[in-house]
């Protein structure tokens, strides 16, 4: 059987570039978790688990980092979700043993989604993305926590997300993984079986697949993207590694064209200090 | 000639000259009491790393009658201290800067020669470049001080072994980067080979001092070290954790290491200078 890290046949296989100190980046990335959330004068943190590896990892991370009973696990099943999703963010909360919260947003979503008969899927999937962000963001309130991203790198640069929904979140510890190294990482934390082998999915139609919306399998993606990104390789010399030109040509049109997700709005400068231009400090400048 | 030396691997708090003043002394205590002689801390370290806009805010002149400065000089009474700084000068100039203090007085102001300004990092962009690079006269000897990339270019610490500096202290906020499968972070494997390499290649004592915690998703990595004039590591820090590092250093080593390879003493500056003019320009008949 093949293993989903591994690329498919015919593709040059760079996977042990990608591979990681797992060690390493547990330490890094749960003193992240616990640092961000303390420097603000906090100490609990609010995620939306999915039942999908990367929430997963994220709440085992933001769980070692906080300490379970800070990590508030919010389910928000829409009618479609798939029930074996809902079963394995049932089984990830109780192997951390987590509070949690279910709050399904079928009731909220459906009206609105009802008002335009001819609504896309993604214009459905956008609006339940952004729900559920509305949803952790209130309860972040009476919680008194601050809401975790779960977004890996490889999404993040192909933009396969939805703007002020998935990506509307206070701090993002997994967003330099790829979805390869979140199955490293994954691994090593001992997260359950099931949720590390199912195809990944959006889960925002039934039957929806990542990998069959992008059209490619990560374990291909995340090579172009390592030797893109984090290697700077230009187009023409990761074809000449061996990949096929409209695949890396088309990934990189993607990076290209999904860039706005990843930066603030522009605003128009006037003055002569303007907050974006000119007025710099960090986000982690806090009184 | 022995040397009890401290490395204070500290986390300092963004922009908050107070909390990060009281750290400095808290150390200075925790030291006293493992009977520390030379106590380094990190880059930028009354400061933190990435101050932007804050520069004017958090810069001080280091004179005595400065409330942030006054208490470090007095410090300096029970040991000798290397701390970080941003230096603001008589005509309103910023630099990084390390200040060597000893017995209450400033001994030697170093400014940071090269700002990296290129992919995350931007210095150039807030700070003034240091013009010179002198070693100067300590109780332990003569000493040279850089901050970070001044000893990823290999001039300063040439030039400061060929000032008479046996001793190299080395300051940074080094960020963490280049995770892959190896035992280290790639960035970390880097700077370690690079200390080992002038101990090795000076015969020189390397004291390094890297501070730990996060800014804006920005970790850094500690891992603060002593090389010893053989290249070896006398002490090899803990990664990641805010920790006072000590490690007793006999001076007398350089001696006897000089004895066995003396590259100090067969090394050439006049070659150097004449091929440097050459290369230049200035001199094309050579």
């Amino acid at each position: 059987m093949m293993r989903p890290d591994e690329p498919s046949a015919g593709q040059p296989n760079l996977a042990h570039r990608l591979e990681i100190n797992t060690d390493i980046a547990r330490k890094m990335l749960t003193g992240f978790i616990k640092d961000e959330i303390e420097k603000i004068g906090m100490k609990r943190a609010i995620i939306g688990l999915s039942g999908g590896i990367d929430s997963a990892l994220s709440a085992y991370l933001a769980a070692e980092a906080l300490g379970a009973e800070n990590l508030l696990a919010v389910r928000m099943p829409y009618r479609t979700s798939s029930p074996d999703s809902l079963l394995d963010a049932d089984r990830i909360i109780e192997s951390l043993g987590l509070p949690s919260l279910t709050v399904p947003i079928t009731d909220m979503a459906d009206p609105l989604i009802n008002q335009f008969p001819a609504m896309s899927s993604v214009r459905k999937g956008n609006i339940m993305a952004r729900l559920r962000m509305t949803i952790l963001y209130d309860q972040s309130v009476p919680w008194g926590g601050l809401v975790m991203g779960t977004s890996n790198k490889t999404e993040i640069l192909l933009g396969y997300s939805t703007i002020y929904g998935d990506s509307g979140v206070a701090l993002q510890p997994i967003g330099d993984l790829y979805k390869t190294q979140v199955r490293q990482l994954s691994a090593a934390l001992d997260i359950p079986e099931s949720v590390r082998q199912k195809p990944p999915s959006a889960d925002l139609w039934e039957g929806q697949t990542d990998e069959g919306e992008l059209g490619y399998t990560y374990a291909d993606v995340d090579q172009v993207l390592y030797l893109l990104v984090d290697e700077r390789y230009t187009v023409e010399e990761v074809i000449d590694e061996g990949f096929a030109g409209d695949f890396v040509r088309g990934v990189w049109r993607r990076v290209k064209a999904n860039h706005y997700k990843r930066t603030m709005p522009n605003i128009a400068k006037l003055s002569r200090r303007t907050i974006g231009h000119d007025f710099l400090f960090l986000r982690d400048w806090v009184g | 000639m022995r040397l009890n030396v401290g490395l204070a691997q500290i986390y300092p708090k963004l922009g908050d000259l107070r909390v990060n003043l009281e750290k400095h002394l808290a150390y200075v205590e925790q030291a006293a009491q493992q009977q520390v002689d030379l106590l380094v801390f990190p880059e930028l370290s009354l400061t933190g790393y990435q101050v932007q806009d804050l520069v004017p805010e958090v810069a001080i002149r280091p004179r005595g009658d400065d409330p942030v400065f006054a208490p470090l000089l007095h410090a300096s009474k029970r040991m000798d201290i290397v701390f970080g700084f941003v230096h603001q000068d008589e005509r309103e100039r910023y630099y990084i800067a390390d200040a060597y203090l000893s017995g209450g007085a400033v001994v030697h102001i170093h400014h940071k020669l090269y700002l990296p300004t290129y992919g995350m990092f931007d210095e150039g962009r807030f700070f003034d470049q240091g013009e010179s690079v002198r070693a100067f006269d300590t109780r332990f000897g003569r000493v040279g001080l850089l901050i970070c990339e001044d000893f990823w270019h290999v001039s300063p610490p040439y030039l400061l072994w060929l000032d008479g500096a046996d001793i190299l202290i080395f300051n940074s906020a080094s960020p963490s980067r280049g995770l892959d499968a190896g035992d280290r972070l790639s960035g970390t494997r880097w700077v370690e080979l690079v200390n080992q390499a002038y101990g090795s290649l000076f015969t020189n004592y390397i004291f390094h001092c890297n501070r730990v915690g996060y800014e804006d998703g920005k970790n850094f990595w500690g891992g603060s070290s002593v090389v010893d004039p053989n290249g070896e590591l006398l002490l090899h820090g803990t990664y990641f954790d805010e920790k006072l590092l000590t490690c007793a250093v006999d001076l007398n080593q350089l001696h006897r290491t000089r004895s066995r390879l003396p590259l100090l003493r067969d090394e050439r500056p006049d070659l150097v200078l004449r091929e440097l003019t050459r290369i230049q320009g200035k001199d094309s008949q050579r």
